[in-house]
């Protein structure tokens, strides 16, 4: 690390130091990035609000927090936030017209979290509406583009925070993962990204889409950077009923660790039909890395992966016709103009206020819920999670963790898959059934494929393996460098 | 040709927590609107449910009071409708997996007592306030209410007619205040009923399409409701007409039902359990430490008062009417040992008469055991005479003295010095020969005009007892 | 899988969206496509196996009966399109 890098190259652990040894100030951090995104976002699309003001003061209050000698590892680090937490004093839209002039009155529990470690707020990032997508497409605010081809989608719904870390707007950036929402852009736009375990980050102020699939997470450049995050993030909460509670864990202890022993499943169906060529050349050498690193693979197979699709299709548009069901008019957000009775002012709310992919997801699980469809779709659905989930007990049986592509492919062309709800939900065919378990995931960058499109290569750990997960990823970019590579800034 | 009336009451029932059942707002009645809405109650977004302890409690508490089985492992749905005062545009509520199933409740009848079989209970959030009145073309909306815990009390299809809804729906509010689940306020809207009737031709028929009417907030309402939605499926049907089955509303100034129009389209509420909600298990230890602390029931309670205190079953069932009453009968009639009797026929006779005219409740009776318990004292042993002592308990319901200080103060003392009453009743057969001689000569009615004779003389403080024993012994009655 | 016309009319009624006759057919096709995908489920045989609702086989944490909440009314009527004494207000309901 040299001192005449520019800031924003710096990852956030460089940055911890620099800030921890006064080299730099958080307020001439927070204004060097500021100044990039006010020249780079405009392109990029990547945050949708911004409040200098609000940043900076926070940036000036973690100096002094600093030079009281009271700064830990966050301390004066700026972080972008998904705008699906809320923040209070922060407009929180979800991507969504329907809360385009929501200011929300509290904090979410992760920002919370990162209030009372230093962080600096740096502003709100785009995502794909209500996080429903898988291309950041379905944003009311309009489309994110991948820093490494404007042409390309930076994935979703997590596209805004992956394309502000990956184009060196922000060291980090939160997300929330309900079928691969962190992973799949994180992959696509070469960055790391991990979804933890379900119930360990608090959902409480986190804005629903699937309630019992979504997880915050973190998303940097570096399997260490997602360590420091994820020990901020994680901690039992008493406002969500799902929040677990653990003993306090530091995900960075076992980094170093030697990978020699380590037992890797490689699922069967991960590499099948389906894989691109592009992204099985890629995997298939970060696994040569790996074993070159002291790591056993063995077979695995995770035989209902496919119908993790299906699944997710019911299971998530039926809790989300529910959680949406508030969105109505009544007490905040969008406001159909002059209705003429109640039943006009909800559904023409509704309709305007929602994009297309919303309203799809919201029929799809109204029907799926409605009488006499619940057990040949709701029911079976949530049977059928039960065997996904049993295949990776079974799995675990023989491996410590499981490796495969996190994507298919890399990342797709604007416009390409929008026309096609179906041909856009395929893209998330191996990241979903981690949600399904509630097990944790995560992708790493494992080089380049077609058009020079990043691939992410993905680990799946068993329940509460993070730190292991973090072990393998850490050593992994000890011997690699694509982590570190950049794209080229815009214009 | 007699109808049968069949009717099924699901009762919601207000439990008396603190806070909210998902929030940790108050839940106390009378705030300003809104003022009791937290981001949890209007449902902003992002925000969490996290189930009340004390509310899961109450519905135990409820479920070992009548028997009913309390389910280790019951689950919190959702139930999707969209409706102004419901924030979330769902209500969450136990649907398939409820925390109470079966069990039955005792109600009075012709022939001592019926019971109710109870289908289940389970535990649900209230919504918000629709007021309709106030606002030009518009509706305002109170969540104050919102999320306030309920436990909605479903019967099988077992009651036959309006006055056994009633008595049922008495009981009930009984118990529930009882066992301290509810406080039973139905002005509030603690307590209210909604009743599902139907009708047949006879008992052996299947069951006829049923109509629901909401709402009933008073046993007056509940009774002509039911009276009322019956005769007009009666006479639907003999003019040649069907019921369909609907959602009605009582309007108690025309009294009559008509159909809801917002539940017009509600008949697909999507049912799923609440991912936001872990299934809640309730543990045999947690069972039985609430048992341990569960009051006398008013069931073994009423045996128990005429077994042990030889009560009549009426008199133990007046007196087990609220808890407060029983606790206020057993402070008086444990002081008085050996006069159960003395001490029912008081409190039911004197003292709940006063309190009715007085619109009062026990808890608010100016005489408290202890001072009715002194006055009864002095009656057992005969000191003031039952007369005298309804003129003691005048005093004792205006003023703060005690029995014995206004007994005292006014002399009242019955005169039980058999001395004084034989000099007494002497000289009144002294002065009235004729009367003597027409009792003696078979005409016993005149026995009545001796013993008014010597209670006038003694002012009343004559011991009748006494007064009755001497007259007998001089006159020569007794052989 | 065939959806009919009305029944895309039907829930979309249930969950209050207006839609327009061109959008229904657009939609009943789309919803089509995706109900395709659903129904691969029913290859498999899930004769008795548990249904899985959350993430976690955990029961429900409890909280103690409490008032922890205070007053918040004015922060949160600001957010509203319209109130009027305390109130929210939409269009007159109809009982």
């Amino acid at each position: 690390m040299s001192p005449r890098a520019e800031l924003h190259e710096l990852d956030l652990t460089e940055l911890s130091a620099l800030l921890a040894a006064r080299q730099v100030s958080s307020e001439e951090l927070a204004q060097a990035l500021l100044a990039r995104i006010a020249t780079q976002n405009g392109d990029l699309n990547a945050f949708i609000t911004l409040d200098p003001d609000a940043t900076l003061a926070q940036a000036r209050a973690a100096d002094a927090r600093i030079g009281r000698g009271e700064g830990g590892v966050l301390t004066g680090i700026p972080v972008a936030h998904k705008d699906i937490f809320c923040a209070s004093g922060w407009r929180t839209t979800c991507g969504s017209r329907m809360l385009e002039e929501f200011t929300a009155p509290y904090d979410a529990t992760v920002v919370e979290h990162f209030n009372d470690a230093g962080a600096v707020f740096l502003g709100k990032t785009n995502m794909d509406e209500f996080a429903m997508g898988s291309s950041n497409e379905s944003s009311w605010f309009g489309p994110v583009r991948n820093p490494w081809d404007r042409n390309a989608v930076p994935g979703g719904s997590s596209g805004g925070s992956a394309a502000a870390v990956a184009a060196r707007l922000c060291p980090a950036a939160t997300g929330t993962d309900t079928g691969g929402s962190i992973r799949q852009p994180a992959a696509l736009t070469g960055i790391c990204g991990l979804k933890p375990t379900y119930g360990l980050v608090s959902r409480y102020g986190m804005i629903a889409f699937a309630s019992s699939l979504d997880q915050a997470g973190p998303l940097a450049r570096s399997a260490a950077d997602l360590a420091v995050l994820l020990d901020t993030m994680v901690g039992f909460d008493p406002r969500d009923s799902t929040s677990l509670e653990r003993p306090v864990e530091h995900y960075g202890r076992a980094l170093d660790r030697p990978l020699e022993g380590m037992r890797l499943g490689l699922p069967r169906e991960y590499f099948a039909e389906g894989l691109d060529a592009d992204v099985a050349r890629a995997v298939d050498e970060a696994l040569v890395t790996l074993r070159g690193l002291g790591c056993e693979t063995v077979e695995v197979s995770l035989p209902n992966t496919r119908l993790s699709i299906p699944v997710y299709y019911v299971l998530a548009p039926a809790e989300a016709s529910s959680n949406l069901a508030r969105y109505d008019g009544a007490r905040y957000g969008y406001r159909a103009q002059e209705p003429r009775d109640l039943a006009d002012l909800y559904s023409r709310t509704r309709a305007e206020g929602f994009g297309a992919e919303v309203r799809r997801r919201i029929l799809v699980g109204t029907y799926v819920l409605s009488h006499g469809y619940y057990d040949a779709y709701y029911l079976k659905a949530q049977q059928i999670r039960r065997l996904i989930a049993r295949d990776f007990d079974a799995a675990f049986s023989t491996c410590d963790l499981i490796l495969g592509p996190t994507s298919p492919s890399v990342a797709f062309d604007l416009g390409e898959r929008s026309a096609d709800p179906v041909q856009m939900y395929l893209s998330d065919i191996y990241t979903i059934a981690v949600n399904l378990a509630g097990l944790p995931g995560m992708s790493i960058p494992a080089g380049f494929g077609a058009k020079g499109r990043p691939v992410g290569l993905q680990v799946i750990g068993n329940y509460f393996d993070e730190a292991r997960m973090l072990n393998l990823a850490h050593r992994f970019q000890q011997a690699t460098d694509w982590h570190r590579r950049a794209p080229a800034s815009g214009a | 040709m007699p109808w049968q009336i069949v009717i099924g009451l699901e009762t919601h029932a207000q439990l008396s927590t603190r806070s909210k059942m998902f929030s940790g707002s108050s839940t106390a009645f009378g705030a300003e609107p809104n003022r009791q809405a937290s981001a949890v109650d209007i449902a902003l977004p992002g925000v969490l449910p996290v189930a009340n302890r004390g509310a899961v409690e109450r519905a135990i508490r409820f479920g070992l009071a009548v028997g009913g089985s309390i389910r280790r492992r019951s689950v919190f749905a959702r139930k999707n409708y969209f409706y102004p005062d419901l924030p979330k545009g769902y209500q969450i509520s136990q649907y398939e997996l409820p925390i109470i199933e079966g069990g039955a409740l005792l109600i009075p009848a012709a022939d001592g007592e019926r019971s109710i079989p109870l289908t289940r209970a389970h535990l649900e959030e209230d919504a918000g306030k629709s007021l309709h009145e106030d606002f030009q073309g518009a509706t305002g909306i109170d969540l104050n209410r919102a999320g306030t815990p309920l436990l909605e009390i479903v019967t099988e299809p077992a009651l036959t007619s309006a006055e056994e809804a009633v008595s049922y729906a008495r009981a009930l509010h009984a118990l529930l205040r009882w066992i301290d689940v509810c406080d039973g306020n139905m002005q509030e809207g603690s307590f209210r009923c909604d009743a599902n009737v139907s009708v047949r031709r006879n008992a052996s028929d299947p069951l006829g399409t049923r109509c629901e009417i909401k709402n009933l907030n008073s046993f007056r309402f509940l009774e002509q409701a039911i009276r009322h939605e019956a005769r007009r499926q009666i006479e639907l049907i003999e003019d040649g007409g069907r019921v369909r089955q609907e959602t009605r509303l009582y309007d108690p100034d025309r009294d009559e039902t008509r159909p809801m129009r917002s539940k017009e389209d509600a008949h697909d509420y999507r049912y799923f359990p609440d991912p936001d909600l872990l299934p809640l298990e309730v543990t045999p230890d947690w069972v039985e430490s609430v048992r341990a602390q569960m009051p006398e029931l008013p069931a073994a309670m009423r045996s128990r008062l005429a077994g042990e205190l030889g009560l009549a079953a009426y008199d133990a069932a007046i007196l087990t009417g609220s808890r407060e009453l029983a606790r206020y009968f057993e402070a008086i009639a444990s002081r008085l040992p050996g006069n159960a009797k003395l001490a029912a026929n008081w409190v039911m006779g004197e003292i709940l008469g006063r309190l009715n005219r007085e619109g009062l409740e026990i808890g608010a009776c100016p005489v408290d055991a202890a001072r009715l318990a002194g006055l009864l004292a002095r009656v057992a042993d005969g000191t003031v005479s039952g007369k005298t002592a309804k003129e003691v308990l005048d005093a004792l319901w205006s003023g703060t003295e005690t029995a014995d200080e206004v007994i005292q103060a006014r002399g009242l003392t019955q005169i039980s010095d058999s001395g004084e009453l034989e000099v007494i009743i002497d000289g009144i057969l002294a002065q009235n020969p004729a009367q003597v001689a027409e009792f003696r000569g078979g005409k016993q009615k005149v026995f009545g005009f001796f013993v008014g004779a010597a209670m006038k003389a003694t002012r009343g403080k004559g011991n009748p007892a006494q007064v009755n024993a001497l007259l007998r012994r001089k006159l020569g009655a007794d052989a | 899988m065939e959806l009919s016309l009305d029944d895309v009319r039907r829930i979309a009624q249930l969950a209050r969206i207006a839609i327009t006759d061109a959008e229904a057919a657009a939609t009943r096709d789309q919803l089509g496509n995706i109900f395709d995908l659903i129904e691969q489920m029913n290859a498999v045989d899930t004769t008795g196996i548990e249904p899985m609702s959350h993430a976690q086989d955990l029961t429900l944490r409890l909280r103690a009966d409490e008032v922890t909440q205070t007053d918040e009314r004015e922060r949160f009527l600001a957010l509203a399109p319209e109130t009027e004494r305390g109130l929210y207000l939409v269009p007159q309901v109809i009982e």
